[in-house]
């Protein structure tokens, strides 16, 4: 891979409203990206892995920042930062989750640049794919990462389908047990898309995380009422605490009732293309208290119908254990 | 060293005259109208450790690309150029930021804070500076100005951290020599918290 100080040539656009915005993405439609922090998007361009005809930068556009309470719960603009999340009092104090997702991803710098929206529509970290070869998910015929002698410690466990490359984002992890509403945006009109639907996996996909259309552009994040002030476990476990991404990450969210589980949401990171719901655990947690021993019999269904590459087996036993932790519950 | 041309003063000149011709292509685009579908204009208006500069910047460039080859800034130091070091650590609108990860661009109506515009006009060390040195946190010294920007940073948000704070807010900067205890130790001094 050839590696450049510089960008090639690209034409900018910087739009102030999210009108022009969509009337760009609409008009460039497969010629231009769509710039947020842009913390994912240099390093493509400058490692000339891919290459656009221009970017969108979002950036100017305050209408797709912040974060307010909106009838049914909090809304958050995808331009908002993930700094900014983390500070600010409405997530702390109802959706503690995504404030420690946020909180982990990368570097102090990154998530003063990076937004959330960036954050969700990343693409993923495999380093064949990184590395500008032309693999399924490039347009080509051939996964290098599960090929005999494929590095794959940090590829999927679950829903792989030609590619078995996984979902890098620790806030789509805890969005997902939240029970988003992304908002989404065109010159045709906005769309509410379910968390659930929103990320997609190769079998659906393969070159595309998200079900983002090309003129589409990630306007909104609403989190609902419902699993405000529940009882949350966010865990990311990565070689590195700065920078890195997960390995295998969970995000349960927990809503009581006389002190038992009155229904869960488990979604583990890093183990598929997509976010990863744990069904069986959200089942069979309910009517339990958050206990011990929940923990010891929800952990064995973690990782029920994994399929493990040759150098990710550890997976298996690490989502059981984060599992196991999520329900102990604080010391 | 001959004072009248030498490396420096020949490349900013060099870099005066691009401008000059920036300028002129510019008055042609401006004709057209500035309708917000239209594309960034190149040359730019930046604020620039409290002084305005004028520069001719290419859509895609990046501010420590502007800030080394454009405005001789070279205190902005590039260790990997992928957001992964923290070398090129400057301060917009006081938030630690990293120079070779966002576009220049999106500079424009921000304040810049290099390390070049911490010292006074009469060559005081900023106190941060002056504490870096005094506890000999350096060793090669080559990430120690993005050491410096982050711990800025810090300190205009929290003026007394405590060690794990300060050991959180520099942890986006490398440092190959591995003098981060040294660099600890001389945020601590910096907020007068000297142990």
């Amino acid at each position: 891979m050839s590696a450049y100080d510089v960008m090639p040539d690209i034409e900018l656009y910087q739009p102030a409203t999210v009108e022009d915005a969509t009337e760009l993405a609409a008009r460039l439609k497969g010629k231009a990206w769509l710039l947020a922090g842009g913390q994912d998007t240099y390093g493509w361009l400058k490692d000339r892995a891919k290459t656009t005809e221009a970017m969108i930068d979002l950036k100017g556009i305050d209408a797709l920042k912040g974060i307010r309470e909106i009838p049914g719960g909090v809304e958050i603009g995808a331009l908002t930062t993930l700094t900014e999340i983390t500070r600010h009092p409405l997530i702390g104090e109802r959706y503690s989750l995504l404030r420690e997702a946020a909180a982990v991803v990368a570097s102090p710098q990154i998530r003063n640049m990076g937004t959330l929206g960036g954050n969700l529509c990343q693409d993923t970290r495999c380093w064949y794919y990184r590395r500008g070869l032309s693999c399924y998910r490039a347009g080509g015929n051939i996964c290098y990462a599960d090929s005999p002698a494929g590095m794959n410690r940090e590829h999927a466990l679950f829903g792989a389908s030609r590619c078995v490359a996984v979902s890098p984002s620790d806030t789509a992890t805890a969005l997902s047990a939240l029970e988003a509403t992304m908002i989404v945006t065109s010159r045709r009109g906005s769309r509410e898309v379910p968390v659930d639907d929103f990320f997609v996996g190769p079998d659906v996909d393969i070159v595309n995380m998200t079900a983002l259309a090309d003129d589409e552009v990630l306007a909104s994040v609403r989190l609902p009422d419902h699993w405000a002030n529940a009882d949350f476990h966010f865990e990311k476990v990565a070689d590195r605490n700065v920078w890195d991404f997960a390995l295998v990450s969970i995000a349960a969210a927990l809503r009581m009732r006389d002190g038992r589980i009155e229904s869960a949401r488990f979604v583990c990171g890093g183990v598929a293309c997509v976010p990863y719901r744990l069904p069986a655990v959200e089942q069979a947690v309910v009517g339990k208290p958050r206990s011990e021993s929940t923990g010891e019999q929800a952990a064995r269904l973690a990782s029920r119908g994994a399929e493990p590459l040759n150098h990710n087996q550890f997976k298996a036993p690490l989502m059981e254990n984060l599992v196991r932790r999520a329900l102990r519950g604080k010391a | 060293m001959n004072v009248k041309l030498n490396r420096r003063r020949f490349i900013k000149g060099v870099i005066a005259s691009g401008i000059a011709a920036g300028t002129i292509g510019h008055g042609n685009a401006a004709a057209g109208g500035a309708r917000p579908a239209e594309a960034v204009d190149r040359l730019l208006s930046l604020n620039i450790n409290g002084r305005t500069r004028r520069v001719d910047v290419l859509p895609q460039e990046t501010l420590a690309h502007t800030l080394r080859y454009k405005l001789g800034l070279t205190g902005t130091k590039l260790g990997c150029n992928r957001g992964e070091c923290g070398a090129c650590t400057v301060l917009i609108d006081d938030v630690p930021h990293y120079a070779c990860s966002m576009l220049t661009h999106n500079a424009r109506g921000k304040t810049v804070l290099t390390v070049e515009g911490l010292q006074q006009a009469d060559g005081t060390l900023h106190p941060v500076q002056q504490a870096f040195v005094d506890e000999l946190a350096p060793q090669c010294g080559f990430c120690t100005p993005g050491q410096i920007m982050a711990t800025v940073g810090l300190l205009r948000v929290n003026p007394k951290p405590t060690r794990e704070q300060a050991r959180h807010s520099l942890s986006g900067n490398l440092c190959r020599c591995g003098a981060y205890d040294h660099y600890l130790n001389a945020v601590m001094r910096a907020s007068g918290q000297a142990t």
